[in-house]
């Protein structure tokens, strides 16, 4: 029978292949796939080309690919993603700020039909209308939803997107030649680690705000003390990936603007305020969006993502070229290179098409209620969580903004769990494998001791919810009863303990089976011993 | 929502569910949870938004509507390059990458996740065979990316912040670059011969100096001629204690011989050919390879990762030298890490394992074929001169229509009323070539797909 639909806790085993290395597959003369044959004229020519490349050009060692038949290389592929536990199969709530919601499959076809896929960026404009609609339809719902004035669609992902706005704001700064005045980013703790690291890139020097010990929210006295005539912009999350809004974030704008600054607002996960509350109002002049996150497309192991800058009126001259247009006397769409003060491109071509197409469809499929209902849900489901963490032996939140509920997500920590059985989140990561579980620790600094940052969002029903808290709280009971079994875990994962010392040594560390075979042979064994 | 209506995304908008749960919690309704936003920043009532088409049918419909207008390259005649192509897509790679295990995962561990760790040390030890260079990334966003990375780290490494770039680089990429390096480096362009398309030696010269942090040019060049002299550029580069840093097609390199046998320090691209789709330009993902040197290693933003023993005698893996990204440092990390394209990398994977060695040597004799097959083809055409530039060609070829008296947009509007897609126009980027385009014949193309372009050129060339 299946597991008990009371108790909650599965007898998993995840698959395990035992899976070799591909090049340890390799039989020599095997064929994956053939390439289209040119005929005897192509063929000639292509061989005369090839002669007469000049002396060094041609390549005289092939590469030492594997040589597989087709479906070898298939079985390989699946056998190792079925050593992957992808969002469609676990309770995907541990990964906290990355908001691992639904992404439907419906979608997918959308975005990966014949009409999407086999686009060329460079086509004539009169063939590309469809997805050029696409694209600018999606502007316009984004615009609703953030108040904003324009959106370019081309980031890669969330850091790119901030990557580009902070070239938006050093293009600012500069062509208000203000580089020798206005020289520092002002970002929060609690905020993603790359708004400081591209701040840092373009230049600034990077002032960190830490949270008010009793509400939890940025410090806005530390704050305002940060703010002056060098500020040249505010970089900041809100609610911060604790689960907080900070509800003086108008006042922070404000005080930024007073001092000539511009307000950049990471919105990478917007889920428990869709619909609720927007960057314009907040007194934003810059946000970006994580299409691969609040807007369903899927993550794909860490991409292909989209992030989507926002810009007020005043910074849309700055935004990444083209944007796309449309003409109301011809009825038709175009690439709109006419932005004066570009940062030029950051994206090749126009970004990733195949999650616009995915976000529009699932903006559509929701409209204004659904959206709303999103952000209520992804909140009742994450203040759910919360109180049944808060009653779990060894578990618990930070002590500020206690007695107030979260938003969209919250960080717990075992530190009292680390006090009572010496054993923490590390621990029950490597145990929860066990339980067809994953669960994050949080971003770096772990200013939250033994942290861990949970996001239910909309997706989840009630009974996984409860299946989630039933492991974590199963984990824990194994803490206090039965440590060994947490400090030897996984047990019935893909692999067991990994020695990490091997990928922080530069003698023993191998980023390609190239450097493996340099450095070790068999199991491991080292060359020079 | 009125009360009763439950989207098939939204399990717990059952009214029931929800009092249930809200009296588990101790609130009396969801509004409570928003009461800490202040209501002068509320959103009155709701978004303005278009009506949604709440079923899958209707909006199916709805969005497949709006994407018919499209018309694609698999159905016209597609000569299109200038840095993503139209190569075939193995079945397996979509099949592989389609799969909801890679898909739909993100962060996970080593272990639950021990699939995409896998897949994608394999993927850098694949494209390590494959430039011939000992550290490749899990990718990054794009050729550009890529390339505005492999600058930086040059400039890391060299502690110098001038470069060097051939002035045959693609635009797009090229402004690109320009915008990453910003503030911290310069970029300078180096000229180009008028009849090869190489790199002046001169030129070179005259601009390296102990500013200099590396020499960058792109090969195949975005002109579609392929770089003869790359060993002379680099030991040019080195004799100055500059870098050499090439953009390499992967495509090309089973006939090529890659970047670091002429002495490139970084090889950086884009894998786009290998088995991704073109999605317009959306299906991307940028390389970066390296040697075995800490050095190198330690300058890399990106996820590397790497294979590690475990208490069971596994293949283990796991992040390589963590404390390098922005997830661990902040501000003092090398450039940035964030969600970029991983699941093409693993595409690639695939891709190159079907391929294998005969694989890619087949692909670029069958580029080569073709492109070779089509300059003798349209230099038969009366006023047609073909190339515009450059001696030696892979996949593209740069086609000058001066003595046609027509320009290229004009070709290719009348192209494309007989289904044809023409070349990339140049004549905006490049106007010292004159009314030139830039063709690309992939192995897709077809001897007879040539010979209809060529016949229909001559026919809209007489109009």
């Amino acid at each position: 029978m299946g597991m008990d639909m009371k108790e909650k806790i599965r007898d998993f085993h995840q698959a395990r292949w035992d899976e070799p290395v591909i090049f340890e597959l390799s039989a020599p003369g095997e064929r994956g796939i053939l390439v289209p044959e040119g005929g005897p004229l192509i063929e000639a020519a292509g061989k005369k080309a090839l002669e007469e490349l000049p002396e060094g050009m041609r390549r005289e060692t092939p590469p030492a690919l594997p040589e597989m038949g087709q479906m070898r290389v298939l079985k390989h592929f699946l056998r190792l993603s079925q050593e992957n536990l992808g969002a469609d199969f676990n309770i995907d709530i541990g990964q906290g700020t990355c908001t691992m919601k639904y992404s439907p499959k419906v979608n997918d076809r959308l975005a990966g039909s014949p009409k999407v896929a086999d686009l060329h960026p460079l086509q004539d404009e009169s063939t590309l209308q469809g997805a050029l609609e696409i694209m600018y339809r999606t502007e316009q719902l984004l615009k609703s939803i953030s108040g904003l004035d324009r959106f370019c669609l081309h980031p890669g992902g969330g850091s790119q997107a901030l990557s580009g706005i902070a070239a938006i704001i050093r293009a600012w700064v500069d062509d208000h030649g203000l580089r020798d005045q206005k020289d520092e980013i002002i970002t929060t703790i609690f905020s993603h680690p790359s708004n400081p690291a591209v701040a840092k890139l373009r230049g600034f020097k990077v002032i960190t705000i830490y949270p008010d010990p009793v509400t939890g929210r940025p410090d806005f006295e530390a704050f305002k003390a940060a703010v002056s005539d060098r500020t040249a912009a505010l970089m900041i999350t809100n609610p911060e990936d604790i689960g907080l809004y900070n509800d003086r974030i108008r006042e922070f704008t404000d005080l930024v603007h007073a001092h000539g600054g511009i307000c950049s607002y990471d919105q990478a996960n917007a889920n428990g305020i869709l619909g609720v509350t927007r960057a314009k109002e907040a007194g934003f002049d810059l946000c970006f969006f994580n299409i691969h996150k609040t807007f369903s497309t899927p993550h794909g192991c860490g991409g292909p993502g989209c992030g989507v800058i926002g810009a007020a009126e005043h910074l849309v001259p700055y935004l990444p070229v083209p944007l796309v247009g449309f003409c109301e006397e011809s009825g038709k769409y175009f690439l709109d290179y006419s932005v004066p003060k570009t940062i030029g491109k950051m994206k090749d071509f126009y970004g990733v098409l195949p999650a616009v197409v995915r976000a529009y469809a699932w903006i559509m499929n929701l409209g204004a209620e659904g959206l709303l209902e999103v952000a209520r849900v992804a909140t009742l489901n994450n203040n759910y969580v919360f109180q049944k963490i808060l009653k779990m032996k060894g578990a618990g939140a930070p002590p500020y903004a206690e007695g107030e509920h979260r938003m969209e997500q919250v960080r717990y920590s075992f530190q009292k769990l680390k006090e009572e059985t010496g054993l923490g989140i590390a621990d029950v990561q490597n145990r929860i494998f066990d339980y067809a579980g994953h669960i994050w620790t949080s971003h770096e600094p772990f200013i939250v001791p033994e942290p861990f940052t949970i996001e239910p969002t909309e997706s989840y029903s009630r009974d996984e919810l409860d299946e989630y808290l039933a492991i974590l709280e199963r984990i824990v009971e194994e803490a206090y009863t039965d440590p060994e079994i947490l400090r030897h875990a996984p047990h019935r994962s893909v692999i067991h303990h990994v020695d990490h010392d091997y990928l922080e040594d530069p003698k023993r560390w191998a980023i390609t089976w190239r450097m493996y075979r340099k450095r070790f042979d068999g199991y491991f064994q080292p060359k020079d011993a | 929502m009125s009360e009763k209506f439950v989207h098939p995304y939204i399990p717990n908008s059952v009214p029931e569910v929800q009092a249930q749960m809200l009296k588990s919690i101790g609130a009396r309704d969801i509004e409570e949870f928003f009461r800490c936003i202040p209501e002068n920043l509320r959103v009155k009532g709701l978004l303005d938004l278009p009506k949604p088409f709440l079923s899958e049918a209707a909006l199916r419909r709805h969005v497949e509507g709006i994407l018919s207008k499209n018309r694609t390259s698999g159905e016209l005649l597609c000569f299109l390059g200038g840095g993503c192509w139209n190569h075939y897509v193995p079945a397996v790679c979509d099949e592989i990458n389609g799969r909801s295990e890679f898909l739909t995962a993100y962060a996970g561990e080593p272990y639950e996740d021990h699939g995409r760790f896998q897949a994608l040390f394999e993927y850098e030890s694949l494209m390590a065979e494959l430039l011939d260079v000992d550290v490749v990334n899990v990718p990054t966003y794009d050729g550009s990316q890529a390339a505005g990375t492999a600058l930086r780290m040059a400039g890391r490494i060299t502690k110098r912040d001038e470069v060097l770039v051939a002035d045959t680089t693609s635009p797009d990429r090229l402004s690109a670059i320009r915008g990453y390096l910003t503030p911290d480096m310069k970029v300078t362009l180096v000229a180009h011969e008028a009849g090869t398309g190489l790199l002046e030696a001169a030129d070179l010269a005259s601009k390296l100096s102990e500013k200099t942090a590396a020499v960058y040019f792109e090969n195949p060049s975005y002109l579609g001629f392929i770089e003869t002299r790359g060993r002379e550029i680099s030991e040019a580069a080195h004799a100055k204690g500059a870098l050499c840093v090439v953009y390499a097609d992967p495509s090309s390199l089973g006939v090529l011989t890659p970047p670091s046998n002429y002495g490139a320090d970084l090889t950086c691209g884009d894998i786009q050919p290998l088995g991704i789709h073109m999605f317009m330009g959306g299906g991307r993902g940028g390389f970066i390879g390296a040697p075995d040197d800490v050095k190198f290693i330690e300058e890399y933003p990106s996820r590397l990762f790497g294979i590690a023993p475990t208490t069971h005698r596994e293949w283990g893996f796991g992040d390589v030298a963590w404390e390098r990204t922005s997830f661990a440092k902040r501000e003092n990390a090398k450039e940035f890490v964030g969600t970029a394209a991983a699941l093409w990398g693993i595409t690639a994977a695939v891709y190159l394992a079907l391929m294998g060695p005969r694989g890619m040597k087949e692909l670029g004799e069958a580029c080569m074929g073709r492109t070779a097959y089509a300059i003798r083809k349209l230099g038969e055409i009366p006023g047609v001169r073909v190339p515009a530039i450059g001696r030696s060609f892979f996949k593209e070829v740069p086609v000058n229509f001066d003595g046609t008296g027509k320009t290229v947009k004009e070709i290719n509007q009348a192209l494309l009323e007989k289904g044809i897609f023409g070349g990339h126009d140049l004549s905006g980027a490049f106007p010292e070539l004159g009314q030139a385009a830039l063709y690309a014949f992939t192995e897709v193309v077809t001897q007879e797909d040539i010979d209809a372009l060529a016949e229909a050129l001559a026919e809209v060339i007489q109009r």
